[in-house]
C-alpha cells in the first residue's frame, strides 16, 4: 500500500498502473499493474505461475509461501511493489530444468501428500530451511513448517520427506 | 446376480450414503462393458467412472484393479475426466463407499472384459482360452501368435452387457493389486503444476466474488451498484434478493469491489443466532425420535448389578479445507458449462438447472480437482455462485473463489451432538444392557437426485429474491455407529433429530461416528474399570467377529500394550475400536497422550482391516490422515458464533492440529485378499477420539466427556 494512498487529493481506489520489475526463479519479470496488487495474484494471473496457491489471503496458512531474497514469506498480503528489484523464488523454481530438486523427489518417494494443495508452500519453506540448516532435526523441521496448515493430515510423511531429502544431500 | 449382490456378500447392507438416495453406485448388471472400460489403439485402457478424485487416491486404486485384470502395467490405465456429458452417473463420492461399490464392480467388469477378450481370441486362434495369456494389450498363444486387444474388441465385443459372472484373478495371479504404485498426481503437486480447479484459466476469463451477508439471518437493503460498477475493471454487479456478486477483469479488482461492497452495502444483520456454546441446548429442543435398534432379554437384564450413566457432547465442527471453494462457469448458446470440485457432479447439475430455471441438459458439469473436502463443504455452493455470475456476462467464463472467511462462515458444518448412555454389568463382568439416546441436527444436505420442488441444497438459492428452502438433513447420519459393536443382550439405540438448527449442517467425515464411538468406547473403558478387567481384554470378551478381534489385537501388539497398564500422571495410553458404519473397515488404535502444559497426542499405533488391499500405501496414507484429522477434531475444533454471525472466520479463530503437534504414527494393515475391499477413509475418526479420551483417563484419572478435549476442560475435571 505504498502508492496513491498518501498523495493528497488522490482516490485510493482510482486505477493506478505502474511498471514493477523483479526477478522470479532467476528470470527477469516486468509487469504493469496496480502496485498494491498482492504478489500472489501477479504470480498466478500475470506470470502464469499457478504453483503458488491461495489459501487464506491473510498470511495464516502458509499455502502461498514464496522466497523473497531467500526468505520464506506469504505472498497473499505482500504488495508486488515490495519485491521490486528483489529476487522471488516460487515452487516452480525449485527444480533445475528437468531435474527435480531432491526435496521434490523425496516428497514423491514418501507419498507425502493427499490433496497436495498445501505442498507448494511447504516445499518452499522446507527449501529455505535446508538452505540455512542442511541437517535439521525432526523438531527443527516441525518448527519450520509450523506456520503451514495441512488439513489432510499428511504431516508425518511431510516431515519424513524433508528429512529424507536432507539425508540424501549428506550421502 | 442382482445389483444388491454387488454389495457385501454375507455382510449387512451398506447404509444409505451420506446425503444419498437411490441404490449403491458402480457397475450394474446390464450396463455395457464399454460404459466402464474402453480399449485404446495403443494397447492401453481407459476407465470411465463417475467417482471423483478428491485427493484420497481413489483413481489410483481403481486403475490398479483394471490394470491387474487386463495384464497391463498400472501406467497403461487412464481414468477419463469426470463429466456429466460423458461419465457414468455414480451419485456422490462419499461415505467410504467408493471401493466397496465402484471398486468391487469395476474389478468384476474388468474380469469380464478379460474373459471376453480371451474367448474371442480362442476362436480366432483355434486355441482353448485356458492356454492363452492376456498381457500388455494383446492375447498371446503358446506358439507365439498374438492378437491385439483393440483388434479383438473392434467388432463391438465390449458392447455386451455386464453380467457379474466372471471371477477376477485369484490372489496368487495378481500383479498390480496389493502393490504401492505411488501417486502419479504428486508430480504436478510438488512442481507447482496446474492441478486444481483454482488453476483453470480460460480465454477471456473474468473473476467474480459473491458478497455474502454478514450472517445467515441478514437482509440486504440499499446498495450503490453504480459506485461498484465505476470501480476499476468491474464488468458486472448482480443482485438477486440478498445474493450480491461482482465480476471484474482482474482478480485483485474483483477483491477491491468485494471489499467496497462489503463496506457499503446496507445489511440488516437480523436476529442473533441462538447460542451453540453448550450443545446441551439440543436436549431441550423439539425433536423426533428414531429407534435404530431394540433388543430385549429380561433374564439377562435381571442379572444387572452395576449401572453407569454418562453424557457426551460435541460442538459444530468445520470441514475447514485448506483453501476455500472455487468454480468456473460460462453461459454460451443458452447452455451453462460449470467446472466444479463437487463430490456429485450429476446431482449438482440437476440442482443448478433447478435454481437457474433451465432444463437439465442445459447444464454441463465437469469435475476438476480441488483441495481435500472431508465431506460436504462449499464446493457445490460456489458452483451456483459462478453460474449466477456467468449469467450476468454471457459468453465469458467467470472464475469464482470464495474467501477464507466465507468458507468458514457458510460451509455446512458437522452437527453439534449430545449422547447419553446408560449401561449395566452383571456379576460376572458382562455388559447386559445398553441404552443410547443421541441428539443432533442430521447431515446429508447435499444436492439430491430426488425431485424436490422448492428445495435446493445450494447456498445462494436461499438468498435469491424467490428463495428455495434449504435441503432437509437426513437423520441417519447422527446414528452412525451408535449401536455398540459388542454382544449386549439388551439394547435400545435411539436418535432424536432436532430439525430446527441454528446453523446449516451436512456431512463431515465420520458423521455421527465421531461422537458415538467416542461415547461407546469411553463407556466401555469405564465398564472395564468397574469389572476390574483390562480394557483390551474387556473388548475381546464382548466381541465374536474374528476380524474385529484381530484388529484390536494387532493394534495392542503394535503398541506393546501391557494388560492392566496405567498412566503415570503425565502420560497414558488408551484404546478405541469401531467398524465404520458396521459394514466398512475395521479399525483399532492405541493413542498415547502427554498431558503437560498442553494435552498432546505423541504417538498412535493403529490397525485396519479394509478387506482386500488394492493400494497398501494409499490405505496407509488414508489411515494416517484420518488419524491426524481426528486428533485435530477431538483436541481443538469448535465453531463459534457471536450475535447474528458465525465468529469462526479464519485459522486464528479455528485452530487445527499443527506440524509441531503431529504424532508419530504406526499402522498395521491386515490384508484379506479373498474379501471385498471395504471403505477406509472414515474408519479412524471415532476410534481416535475415544482412544484420546481413554488415554487422558489413564494418564490423569479424569474423564472429560465434552469435545474438544481442551487443557482447560481437563484442568477443570481434575478440580
Amino acid at each position: 500500500m505504498n502508492l496513491g494512498d498518501d498523495l493528497p487529493g488522490m482516490d485510493p481506489e482510482a486505477p493506478v498502473f505502474e511498471v514493477v520489475a523483479f526477478a522470479v526463479n532467476g528470470r527477469r519479470a516486468s509487469v504493469v499493474v496496480d502496485p498494491r496488487t498482492p504478489l500472489l495474484y501477479v504470480l498466478r494471473n500475470d506470470l502464469g505461475l499457478k504453483g503458488t496457491r491461495f489459501g487464506c489471503g491473510t498470511g495464516q496458512c502458509g499455502t502461498c509461501t514464496v522466497m523473497v531474497d531467500g526468505r520464506p514469506q506469504a505472498s497473499c498480503e505482500l504488495p508486488v511493489s515490495a519485491v521490486a528489484g528483489r529476487h522471488v523464488t516460487t515452487v516452480e523454481g525449485l527444480a533445475s530444468g528437468d531435474r527435480l530438486d531432491p526435496l521434490q523427489q523425496a516428497f514423491i518417494d514418501e507419498g507425502a501428500g493427499q490433496c497436495g494443495y498445501c505442498l507448494s508452500g511447504i516445499l518452499v519453506s522446507a527449501a529455505a530451511l535446508l538452505e540455512s540448516n542442511p541437517q535439521p532435526t525432526d523438531q527443527e523441521v516441525r518448527a519450520a513448517l509450523d506456520g503451514h496448515i495441512c488439513r489432510c493430515g499428511a504431516h508425518t510423511r511431510i516431515v519424513r520427506a524433508v528429512r529424507r531429502a536432507a539425508e540424501g544431500a549428506r550421502a | 446376480m442382482t445389483a444388491a449382490g454387488l454389495g457385501l456378500p454375507g455382510g449387512p447392507e451398506p447404509q444409505a450414503a451420506a446425503g444419498g438416495d437411490g441404490p449403491g453406485d458402480g457397475p450394474k448388471p446390464g450396463d455395457r462393458l464399454d460404459h466402464w472400460i474402453t480399449l485404446e489403439a495403443d494397447g492401453s485402457a481407459t476407465l470411465h467412472t463417475g467417482k471423483v478424485e478428491i485427493g484420497q487416491g481413489l483413481h489410483v486404486a481403481l486403475a490398479q484393479l483394471v490394470a491387474d485384470e487386463l495384464g497391463l502395467p498400472f501406467e497403461r490405465v487412464r481414468v477419463a475426466p469426470v463429466d456429466t456429458d460423458d461419465s457414468p452417473d455414480e451419485g456422490i463420492t462419499a461415505g467410504s463407499r467408493s471401493m466397496e461399490e465402484t471398486g468391487l464392480g469395476i474389478h468384476r467388469v474388468a474380469a469380464e472384459v478379460r474373459v471376453a477378450l480371451l474367448a474371442a481370441a480362442a476362436v480366432r486362434l483355434g486355441v482353448p482360452a485356458a492356454e492363452l495369456a492376456l498381457a500388455g494389450g494383446e492375447v498371446r498363444a503358446a506358439d507365439g501368435r498374438a492378437i491385439a486387444c483393440t483388434d479383438l474388441a473392434s467388432d463391438g465385443l465390449l458392447g455386451r452387457a455386464f453380467t457379474g459372472t466372471a471371477a477376477p484373478r485369484p490372489p496368487a495371479q495378481r500383479r498390480v493389486i496389493g502393490t504401492s504404485v505411488g501417486r502419479p498426481d504428486l508430480f504436478g503437486k510438488v512442481t507447482g503444476g496446474r492441478v486444481y480447479i483454482q488453476d483453470l484459466e480460460l480465454p477471456g476469463m473474468l473473476h467474480g466474488r459473491a458478497v455474502r451477508p454478514p450472517g445467515p439471518n441478514a437482509t440486504l437493503g440499499a446498495i450503490d451498484d453504480a459506485a461498484l460498477r465505476a470501480l476499476p475493471g468491474v464488468v458486472a454487479v448482480t443482485r438477486d434478493g440478498r445474493f450480491l456478486g461482482v465480476v471484474a477483469e482482474r482478480e485483485e479488482q474483483a477483491l477491491a469491489a468485494l471489499e467496497r461492497a462489503r463496506r457499503s452495502a446496507g445489511w440488516d444483520a437480523g436476529p442473533d443466532i441462538p447460542s451453540i456454546a453448550d450443545p446441551r441446548y439440543l436436549v431441550a429442543a423439539e425433536s423426533a425420535e428414531t429407534v435404530a435398534r431394540e433388543r430385549s432379554d429380561p433374564a439377562a437384564l435381571a442379572g444387572a448389578v452395576t449401572r453407569l450413566d454418562a453424557e457426551f457432547t460435541r460442538p459444530f465442527i468445520a470441514h475447514a479445507a485448506i483453501a476455500p471453494s472455487c468454480a468456473v462457469a460460462v453461459l454460451e448458446g443458452g447452455r451453462y458449462t460449470v467446472w466444479a470440485h463437487s463430490q456429485g457432479i450429476f446431482r449438482l447439475r440437476n440442482e443448478l438447472a433447478k435454481v437457474l430455471g433451465v432444463p437439465t441438459d442445459a447444464v454441463r458439469v465437469i469435475h476438476a480437482q480441488g483441495p481435500g473436502v472431508y465431506g460436504h463443504n462449499g464446493s457445490d455452493d460456489v458452483a451456483l455462485d459462478a453460474a449466477l455470475l456467468a449469467r450476468a456476462v454471457p459468453g465469458r467464463p467467470v472464475r469464482v473463489q470464495w474467501m477464507r472467511d466465507d468458507e468458514f462462515a457458510w460451509e455446512p458444518f458437522g452437527t453439534a451432538m449430545v449422547v447419553r448412555l446408560s449401561a449395566a454389568l452383571d456379576g460376572s463382568g458382562r455388559v447386559v444392557d445398553w441404552q443410547h439416546d443421541g441428539w443432533g441436527h442430521g447431515s446429508g444436505t447435499r444436492p439430491s437426485m430426488a425431485a424436490r420442488p422448492g428445495v435446493a441444497s445450494l447456498l445462494a438459492a436461499r438468498h435469491l429474491a424467490e428463495p428455495l428452502a434449504g435441503a432437509p438433513p437426513q437423520v441417519s447420519g447422527d446414528l452412525r455407529n451408535a449401536t455398540p459393536p459388542y454382544d449386549v443382550p439388551n439394547q435400545r439405540i435411539a436418535g432424536h433429530f432436532v430439525r430446527s438448527a441454528p446453523l446449516r449442517t451436512s456431512s463431515l467425515r465420520g458423521l455421527g461416528a465421531h461422537l458415538n464411538v467416542f461415547a461407546v468406547e469411553s463407556l466401555m473403558d469405564e465398564l472395564a474399570g468397574v469389572a476390574g478387567v483390562d480394557p483390551v481384554e474387556f473388548r475381546l470378551r464382548h466381541l465374536e467377529d474374528e476380524r474385529a478381534r484381530a484388529v484390536i489385537r494387532a493394534a495392542a501388539d503394535l503398541a506393546g500394550w501391557v494388560p492392566g497398564e496405567r498412566g503415570d500422571g503425565e502420560r497414558g495410553r488408551g484404546m478405541g475400536y469401531a467398524r465404520y458404519k458396521d459394514s466398512s473397515a475395521y479399525a483399532a488404535v492405541v493413542i498415547e497422550v502427554e498431558a503437560g502444559t498442553e494435552i498432546r497426542v505423541s504417538r498412535a499405533w493403529a490397525a485396519i482391516d479394509a478387506g482386500m488391499i488394492v493400494s497398501p500405501d494409499g490405505l496407509r496414507n488414508q489411515s494416517e490422515g484420518g488419524i491426524v484429522q481426528a486428533i485435530s477434531f477431538t483436541l481443538h475444533e469448535a465453531v463459534r458464533t457471536e450475535g447474528p454471525r458465525v465468529a469462526t472466520r479464519g485459522w486464528e479463530t479455528y485452530r487445527v492440529l499443527r506440524f509441531s503437534e503431529a504424532p508419530t504414527i504406526e499402522v498395521a494393515l491386515l490384508d484379506q485378499p479373498t474379501q471385498p475391499p471395504l471403505g477406509a477413509g472414515e474408519a479412524f475418526t471415532g476410534p481416535v477420539a475415544a482412544a484420546i479420551g481413554n488415554a487422558i483417563w489413564s494418564a490423569l484419572g479424569v474423564r472429560v466427556r465434552d469435545l474438544p478435549l481442551t487443557r482447560e476442560r481437563v484442568v477443570a475435571a481434575i478440580g
